[in-house]
């Protein structure tokens, strides 16, 4: 059975062009400055996985770790 | 007003405002991309033009090396040029102006103008709609960004074509005479000291007032040629460059009806098609200074010589992009950087995205069929801002 994923935004790396949150918004939250976090702890519920490959897969700076545990 | 002779070798003696180049550049992109990562002319007193999206890239995140004092390559090089913050800040300057300018440019915040650029949307629509052809980028596309950021500053949308006015003499005829570029640039800085003054008196709720009321990290508030600087980035930086995405996303539609009727039977695949025009046609080339000397993708560049920054080759490198120089509206992976790469990454991208988004939408409820006008020519704004500035169109279903 395939683990859960985890994703973390590199905040020295994201500049805020806010595709993950268009793509993933049950994923990812825009601070004041429209910088991206993960919700939570990062942890993907299931049934979202694909959502988080494809927020990871258009973001321009690189900046979605995602992890599989 | 200069005559620059034809381009013969591209390679070594590109020209980014020759009339093949504002015709159709992606073969030449692509004929120089073959030849090298990154490519130098003489003219416009030296330039690198970067060909991949990695020199691109690594042009972009290089600060030290690149900076961003001047932002258009011309045929003179003044001292010292306008300074715009944001853009034409380097670290660690950059960092606390550009702070300023971001909350309202959230996708939050610019989500309260839609219902506006709606409605100036379909106001503009209802003058041409009954009408057999319309010139969409004189009397539709142009207007939109234009009308949007006149409402977000809180001036008059009525002095719009004031606005468009200065960005030509700015950003075209400017490239080769300077002192059109000093006029217009003047006769904006008298406006704007008019619109500033008549806050300080009667305070309001708008992008202006919100920048008289930034305080930097000692509390102070920014002088007014910090201010003055911004207005005329929101300005320039927010109008031809919209009004050329949204032109280019119609001009694609206009002659490739399979898209156009995807789109119409499937409108929840708009927001990935908009990502594929961005990256296809790419509006915004921008430009570095070099400072001190370096590499970049294995190729020398000196100090003394400007960068043409094109994120529109970078976006149809066939090395990142499957099938770059096909328009596939519903490619899934799509990384392009038609906002930038790094810190100077476009503070107005939430607001383009939407008034693209809301643009092409409501066109295509209203006028389902439409097609390219062979009789009337089409015509490419010249320089470093790339979109249609004529394009004739033919309205309703074929007969």
């Amino acid at each position: 059975m395939p683990g859960r994923l985890k994703i973390h935004v590199d905040q020295d790396k994201c500049q805020g062009h806010s595709r993950c949150k268009s793509l993933a918004p049950e994923l990812f939250e825009l601070d004041e400055y429209g910088n991206a976090h993960e919700i939570g702890d990062g942890t993907v519920p299931a049934g979202l996985e694909d959502k988080a490959w494809l927020a990871h897969s258009n973001c321009p700076e690189l900046a979605i770790e995602i992890k599989e545990e | 007003m200069s005559n620059p002779a034809p381009v013969t070798d591209w390679v070594h003696d590109f020209d980014h405002t020759d009339p093949r180049w504002t015709d159709n550049p992606f073969p030449i992109w692509d004929e120089l991309r073959a030849k090298c990562p990154v490519v130098h002319t003489d003219r416009f007193l030296g330039v690198y033009l970067p060909t991949t999206y990695e020199a691109v890239k690594e042009i972009s995140y290089d600060t030290e090396h690149f900076s961003s004092r001047r932002v258009v390559v011309r045929n003179v090089r003044p001292e010292p040029p306008q300074p715009a913050p944001p853009i034409t800040s380097d670290p660690p300057t950059h960092k606390p102006a550009k702070q300023i300018l971001l909350p309202p440019f959230t996708p939050d915040a610019t989500v309260k103008l839609e219902p506006r650029v709606r409605a100036i949307c379909n106001e503009l629509i209802d003058a041409f709609i009954d009408q057999p052809s319309v010139d969409a980028a004189a009397h539709y596309t142009k207007h939109i960004p234009t009308r949007a950021i006149a409402h977000m500053l809180g001036i008059p949308e009525k002095d719009g074509d004031l606005f468009i006015k200065w960005i030509h003499e700015i950003l075209e005829l400017g490239i080769h005479d300077d002192a059109v570029l000093m006029r217009a640039v003047g006769d904006m800085t008298a406006y704007f000291a008019e619109q500033i003054e008549a806050r300080k008196i009667h305070p309001t709720d708008d992008l202006i007032s919100t920048l008289m009321n930034a305080r930097d990290k000692d509390g102070r508030p920014l002088s007014d040629e910090h201010v003055q600087g911004s207005l005329r980035l929101l300005l320039i930086a927010g109008i031809d460059t919209t009004w050329s995405g949204i032109g280019s996303s119609l001009w694609h539609l206009a002659k490739t009806p399979t898209d156009r009727e995807r789109l119409i039977a499937e409108p929840e695949l708009l927001p990935t098609a908009i990502e594929e025009f961005l990256r296809a046609y790419s509006p915004v080339t921008m430009a570095r200074e070099v400072m001190k000397e370096t590499t970049v993708s294995g190729c020398p560049i000196k100090p003394g010589n400007m960068v043409l920054l094109s994120f529109p080759a970078a976006n149809r490198d066939p090395a990142v992009f499957p099938d770059a120089d096909k328009v596939i509206i519903d490619r899934k992976e799509n990384r392009h950087a038609a906002f930038g790469l790094g810190i100077h990454r476009c503070v107005g991208s939430n607001l383009a995205r939407m008034e693209m988004l809301v643009a092409i939408e409501e066109w295509l409820k209203r006028i389902p069929d439409f097609r390219l006008d062979p009789s009337r020519d089409m015509k490419w704004s010249e320089g470093t801002v790339r979109g249609p500035r004529q394009l004739p169109l033919l309205l309703g279903k074929a007969a």
